[in-house]
Order: structure tokens, then sequence, then C-alpha cells
């Protein structure tokens, strides 16, 4: 059987300067958003789901772990934040904190639970984690159930960046949206990233070599949770509430097609997408449920004609890294 | 006491539900090797197709019990020859993201149409009403599910295990080129077994109409409990599946009696713990 | 009703004469393995009626070159041609039903049917198949066994059973893959026992073997096969003049 991503190109020098040359591109252009007149919650919003999707693709794409779960690590993270932030005051970087925290916690805890179980289950695990975090949360008076926690303070980021301001918000996302999206291209690069993507490419071959494949997956996945509780805390601050669609299986399914339309198991893939489906439930936000009519047939297109996703068949055919 | 059998006998309805998508889902998975999200979206369209034929063309319950499994069947073969086919070979996990696609769209397309809401579907008259049992009163409708669920689980488990047919089936799960190689048209095999899977699905779907109300969604939320249960039982035996979804379902019916805010919940708690106690599921199989 | 190229029902052995006599001829047969060249250009025949025996090293091709004639394998080029009609393209239960059939090294018993189950597995392709008597004559054990699971067979029995479910189907072109390995010498004898009943019988066999001391008692002619290629071929009545020779192939 195929991996999920077999385009293999070696890691080089030249590689990575091409990654480094779209890097500095893709941050240049997103340092400029607020002198182009974009609307910057907008962006802000497609930032926060491109780091989440960059940290699911980091658990499929490398690890080959599918997750149809990860809006649990979106949702509890950004329901502790907001509550941190409304009801027990505290100031921005504390509640960023603990949202991250909760995710990561969660992420061990469930990460435990889904790796237990031979590949194919895990998706279906995952899913049913995530279902059982959305119940649990639909209970929960603080939650606030159907109605979410809305009116959000931003309050000042370190004392003294004033989040009303959307600018400064702005540049605290995009540099959080780096710091996380580096953090995470440096583990693709690293030994440990090797090591991840022996396993997702032959398994059994890794374990015969002495890793403890258990563990390299279970430390991805936990990686990966607490980066996407980090993007949902985040997200807190762009919409000022947290809701119930946060956790729900849709917002697992948005994560999955952002990060397959993109690419999988490519470096940029992730963000692309997650600008382009972000862009897309935006334009057709009038159109009710043919959102989910048309992101059903991106799915499939992707899955039958464009398997590699748009990085990826950018990749290809130039031959380089992306 | 009232209150535990009725929230048993409800149980055992849910369990029937179970048991007939798990069984679906264990054949698919087996002959096909992916795992078919739209399950749940082929359900709905089941209960869809039973509505239709009674309010469209006055066709009633009985014969929509034949007729919608057969037209959502017929419906399944055709995704299976045009797009499920092309996926033999890849990794399994790209049937689960195609089917998922699937789900979304068949979904998507109803709620587009008729909304959220519920639309009714009346219980036939033969089977309105219900049996005083002294210690509870057993609505006929309700016994009715539940019998003949198991009847068509244990007619699909013995034509599986027990018949020329089921054969061709079993060997064809386990080595589909040797099975080629005697003779027999393997593909056209596996668009058949699709098909079965997709046809117990849409039975259940009319089965649940008079019961639950026929919306778009009632297949999404149904279809995750569903893995649920087939992440507990595996998928590696026809039986075992059927066990687990009956099983399953009563001791939801149970914690709704005990502890109703957590029903929702009970089948995936009963995953965490079987994960954490026996990985390998209940049937100690791997799919 | 599959289209039969032999009109002749009964006799297993009739070719028609414009292929004189060959019922097999495959001609620079080329087959890969995923992105793997392994058959650079097979060129063999086998008469009706024969015996033939593909000698070579491991991983020399010989298994390959059974799955690419049942077309089993993915990939391949070159012409085969099966009672004059070519089956390079053909889809592998086309092929069956033609009246090939196939006996794969590792068995091929399937675990989740009975030994009565994988017997009726094949479909009856072609009239004059063996009667589930006749069967029974040949491998009396498997009568026996009828109700066991079909792997709870000991090594010789699973063979047995493999070669057995093939017979009833009518197919009059068997190809055996090294069907006494991992078996002790008394089975080992019953298998050559069977391959020639079958051969009076008229059966055509196109048989791999290493063991070439039990080759040499059933076989009419040999290939030797090397990467891929057929670089040697003899008939049994020259086996020992060229004992030398195969010593040498199969590094023995």
């Amino acid at each position: 059987m195929t991996a999920l991503t077999d385009d293999s190109i070696p890691v080089t020098a030249r590689a990575m300067r091409d990654e480094m040359i779209v890097f500095a591109v893709m941050t240049a252009l997103l340092v400029i958003v607020p002198f182009t007149g974009i609307y910057p919650y907008f962006v802000m919003q497609a930032l926060c789901f491109a780091l989440v999707a960059c940290a699911f693709n980091l658990l499929v794409g490398y690890g080959g772990l599918l997750s149809f779960g990860h809006a649990m690590f979106l949702g509890t993270a950004g329901y502790c934040t907001a509550h941190a932030l409304l009801v027990w005051r505290l100031p921005p970087e504390l509640g960023i904190l603990v949202g991250t925290a909760a995710a990561a916690a969660l992420s061990v805890v469930t990460g435990f639970i889904s790796i237990r179980r031979q590949g194919i289950y895990f998706a279906m695990i995952t899913l049913a984690l995530a279902q059982l975090m959305y119940f649990i949360y639909v209970q929960a008076p603080f939650t606030g159930g159907e109605d979410g926690i809305q009116g959000v303070p931003l309050g000042h980021l370190f004392g003294i960046l004033d989040l009303r301001k959307s600018t400064t918000l702005y540049y605290v996302v995009l540099a959080s949206f780096l710091a996380g999206f580096l953090l995470i291209y440096r583990t693709i690069n690293s030994p440990f990233g090797e090591v991840l993507k022996s396993v997702r490419e032959n398994e059994q071959r890794a374990i015969s070599l002495g890793y403890k494949t258990d563990q390299y997956k279970l430390l991805a996945f936990i990686l990966s949770g607490t980066l996407a509780g980090f993007a949902g805390a985040l997200k807190v601050f762009v919409t000022q509430n947290a809701s119930l669609s946060d956790v729900y299986w849709t917002m697992s399914g948005d994560i999955v097609l952002m990060t397959l339309v993109g690419g999988l198991g490519t470096v940029f893939g992730p963000v692309v997408g997650a600008f382009i489906i972000i862009g897309m439930q935006q334009y057709l936000s009038g159109f009710g449920e043919w959102v989910t009519v048309i992101q059903g047939v991106i799915f499939v297109a992707c899955v039958l004609t464009f398997r590699r996703g748009i990085v990826g068949e950018l990749a290809h055919h130039l031959k380089r890294s992306l | 006491m009232h209150a535990l059998l009725g929230q048993l006998l409800i149980g055992l309805i849910n369990g029937s539900f179970y048991a007939l998508l798990s069984l679906g889902l264990a054949v698919i998975f087996g002959m096909l090797n992916i795992i078919n999200f739209a399950h749940g979206a082929l359900y709905m369209m089941g209960a869809f197709c039973a509505y239709f034929l009674l309010n469209l063309t006055g066709i009633g319950y009985w014969p929509a019990l034949i007729i919608a499994p057969i037209v959502i069947g017929i419906f399944g073969m055709i995704l299976e020859r045009t797009m499920l086919k092309w996926l033999a070979g890849l990794d399994h996990l790209y049937g689960l993201l195609l089917t998922f696609g699937l789900a979304l769209i068949i979904q998507g397309l109803f709620q587009n149409y008729f909304g959220s809401s519920g639309l009714p579907y009346n219980i036939p008259d033969e089977l309105e009403g219900a049996v005083n049992l002294g210690f509870m009163y057993l609505p006929i409708y309700h016994a009715w599910v539940v019998a003949f669920s198991i009847v068509v689980c244990l007619s699909t488990w013995f034509l599986i295990e027990r018949t020329r047919l089921g054969a061709y089936l079993r060997a064809a799960t386990e080595n589909p080129t040797l099975v080629r190689a005697f003779g027999i048209n393997v593909p056209r095999m596996i668009t058949l077994t699709y098909g079965l899977g997709v046809g117990l699905a849409a039975l259940a779907g009319v089965l649940s109409a008079p019961i639950n109300q026929v919306a778009p969604q009632m297949g999404a939320n149904l279809i995750i409990v569903v893995f649920a249960v087939v992440v507990i039982g595996g998928m590696g035996s026809i039986m075992g599946s059927i066990v687990t979804g009956f099983g399953l379902g009563v001791i939801e019916g149970l914690t709704k009696y005990l502890y109703p805010e957590a029903s929702n919940t009970a089948v995936f708690v009963l995953m965490v713990l079987v994960l954490l106690v026996k990985p390998t599921g209940l049937t100690g199989r791997t799919a | 009703m599959p289209d039969l190229q032999m009109t002749d029902a009964g006799a297993k052995s009739a070719a028609s004469s414009a292929t004189g006599g060959e019922l097999l001829a495959v001609q620079n047969l080329e087959a890969w393995y995923g992105e793997s060249h392994v058959l650079h250009g097979m060129t063999f025949n086998v008469k009706a009626g024969e015996v033939v025996t593909l000698l070579g090293r491991n991983g020399a091709g010989k298994t390959t070159t059974l799955k690419s004639i049942m077309g089993i394998l993915g990939k391949r080029a070159g012409s085969i041609r099966f009672n004059g009609s070519e089956i390079i393209r053909a889809p592998a239960d086309r092929i069956a039903r033609l009246g090939i059939a196939f006996c794969p090294e590792e068995r091929g018993i399937f675990a989740s049917l009975d030994v009565r189950e994988n017997l009726l597995l094949p479909p009856v392709v072609r009239e004059g198949g063996l009667s589930l008597d006749q069967i029974f004559d040949l491998f009396p054990n498997l009568k026996e066994r009828l109700k066991s699971q079909g792997t709870k067979l000991s090594g010789g029995e699973q063979q047995m059973l493999a070669i057995a479910r093939i017979l009833r189907t009518g197919a009059n072109f068997l190809m055996l893959d090294e069907p006494t390995e991992g078996l002790a010498p008394v089975i080992i004898q019953q298998i050559g026992r069977t391959i020639a009943r079958l051969k009076k019988e008229g059966f055509t066999i196109l048989l791999v073997e290493q063991n070439f001391p039990f080759a040499s008692t059933v076989a009419d002619r040999y290939y030797v096969v090397e990467h891929g290629k057929i670089i040697d071929g003899f008939a049994n009545s020259e086996l020992q003049a060229n004992m030398d020779k195969l010593h040498t192939y199969l590094g023995v």
C-alpha cells in the first residue's frame, strides 16, 4: 500500500534554501497585510487555522496518523482561555498559557488512549474521543452550552500591548503563528522528525531497527495537540468567544480538508489550504449548507485526482521541496 | 421498574441500529479495506427513501422495507464503481477521506432541501399500539424493530459463515488475488459486497423512520457512535459485531436509567475503558 | 458460459494442429514487480500432455513466470499464447476460465473456510474435471478432514488440498509452484505418484521445482531460468549428460 504521502524529496541544502525563500516571502506578505486594506480579522483567523493545520500535518503528513478529532484541542484551549480571561480575569499571556496547557494535558491522555490500537482504528478513536469531549462540553456549565462564552475581554499582552487595537493584535497573532510554524519546521527536520518519517514509511522496519515507535507517535501526537491548542487559545482573541462549533466533528473535518487541499506532508501546504478554506467559508457564508456540499466535493476531488494538494502538485512539478 | 425496562427496550432498539450498521461496516471493511464514513448518510437516505415512497408514490412501510435497501444499495454500488474502486491499493485512509467527503455531500444536499427539522413518518397501522405485559407496556413497533433486526443480523451471519456465497466472500476477503485466479469475478463481488453493506444501513434507516424523525443529520451522530462500537468489538468477526452492537445498546439504555446525563457519552467512555484494558478489542482479533 | 477455445470437450490434451501441439507458447515475456524488472524476455513452450519443469536458483524468476501466465502480476509485456489465443492482456479470471489453474508456493489455503469449502471454492470452468469421488480416490485423507478449518491441516495435507481443488475445475493446464517444498519424503512420493497419474489422464503440467531428483521422476523436459531469462533447456533423457552444467547453474 502506498503511504499517505509518498513523494520523498530528499532534504538537501537546496531544499532547505527553497523552503527558507518561501518562508521569507510568506512572512513578508503577511507583514504588510495591515497596510493593504484586507480585513485583518479574516487573516488572523486564517493564521490561527493555518497553525492548527500545520500541527495536524505534523501528525498525518510526517507521522502517518490521521486524527479526525483535532477540534477537541482547538475547542478545549478556546474554552479554557476564554474562561480564564472572562471569569478568572487573567492577563492575556496567562490565559493563552492556561488554554495551551489544557490542550497539552488533553493530548497526553487522548494520545495514550489512541496510540494503543493499530492504524486504521486511530482515526475512528480520535473522532469518538472528540465527540465525547463535545458531549461533555454541551453539558458542562462553564462552557455556556449552546451560547458559548461571549464577550471575552482582550486586555494588554505583557501589560503593554493593547490587544483591542486590531493592528497590535494582528502582529501578536502573526508572531505567534510564525513561532509555531518554525517550531514545527524545526521538528520535521530534526532527528526526531526523521525517525517519525521512517515510522510512517515502514513501521515494522523502524521497530526492527530498535525504535520504540509508539513513543515517537505519542510525542508527535502531544506536540500536535498542544500546538493546535495554542492556536485555539489565540483564536479566542480574534473572535472574542468560544463555542460548541469549535469542538464539533465538522471542525475536525475542516482541519483535515485544509491540509488535504494544501498538501499533506508539505511544509507550506496547510497554510495555503487554511487560507483557501477560511476564505471560501467567508465568501460562501450566505449559501447555507452549500458550503458543506462544496467541501465534500473538494474532499472527493482531492482524493481521486489531486492527492498531492496544491503545494504538493507545485512542488512535484518544480521538483523542489515546499 | 417500568422506567428501567423502558430504557432497556430503547437500548435494544438503538442496539439494533448499532448492530446493523457495524455489521455493514465490518463487511465493507473486510472486502474493500475502506472504513465507510458515508454509512451514516446512507442510513439517512434509507429513511428518506421510505419517506418519499410514502409521500410521493403512496408506497407504504412494508414494501419500503424491501425497496429502500435495494434502491440505496444500487446507489452505493454506483458509488463503488465510479469512485471507491480507484482507491484499491492506496493507503486505506484515503478511503476514509473519500467517504467522509461523500457523507458531507449527501448530508449537505439533504440539509439544503429539507432543513434541519425532522419529517414525520408514521408507524404502520399493523404495528400500532402496545401490549400490556403486566410489568410494562410493550410498544409493538419497538418489539418488531428488535425482533426483525435480530433476524436480519442472524441471516446475514448465516449467509456469510455458512453458505457457498459466503465462502466466496470470506475467501476474497482473505486473498482476493487467488480467488480471482480461480476464475471468480472479484471486482464484481466487491461491488456487490458494498451494496450489501449499504443495503443493511438503508434497512436500518427504514426501521428507524417511525421512531426517530426523518432528518438529514440523523446519520452523522449515529455513525460516530457506531465507530466507537466498531473500535470496541473489532471488525474481524460478524457475530462479534452483532453481539457488540446489541450489547452496547443495552448498556447505553442502562446508563440512561442510572445516570441520564451520561447516556450520550456511555459508548465513548466504554471505548476508552476497553482501549485501556484490552487494546485489541473485545473479540481479540485485529481487523 | 465462458468462451471456450477447445471444441473437443472430452480430451484434455487435444490441441489444434495450428499450434503444433503446443498448449502454451511464451515469447519474450517481460514482467515487473512495481519498479523492479524481474523477467527479461522468457521464451519457452509447453506441449499438450507434457510435464515441463522450470529449474533455477531462488529469485531467478520462476514463480514470477507462473504468476505472469496466470495474470496476477501487474505489468507484463511480450506474448503468451494459450491454445493459440493471446492472453498477455487478459485478467486473471478470464485466464482461469480458459482452463489454466495455479497452485501457489504458499498453497493459499483459506483460513476462514473449512476443508470442504476450500475444496469446492474454485468453480468448474470446463467439462472434464475430476469428480469429488475421483478426488477422494487420489487424496483419501482429505475425505476425513472435510470439516476441519483449512489451515489446521498439516503441510502435506494442505498441499494435497491445494492440488485437489484445482482438479475439480476442469482446467487442463496446471501450474504447480514448488509442490514438494518442506514436505516429508513419504508425502513427496505421494505427490509424485499423483502427478504421474494426472499426466496419464492427459493433464499438461508446468512445474517449478528446486528438488530436481523429484522433478526427474515426472518431468518430460526442463528449462533453466536465470535472471529472468531461459538460459538452457533439455529433455529428461538428456538429464544425466547435463548434470554438471545443472550443478553450476543451480550452485549446488
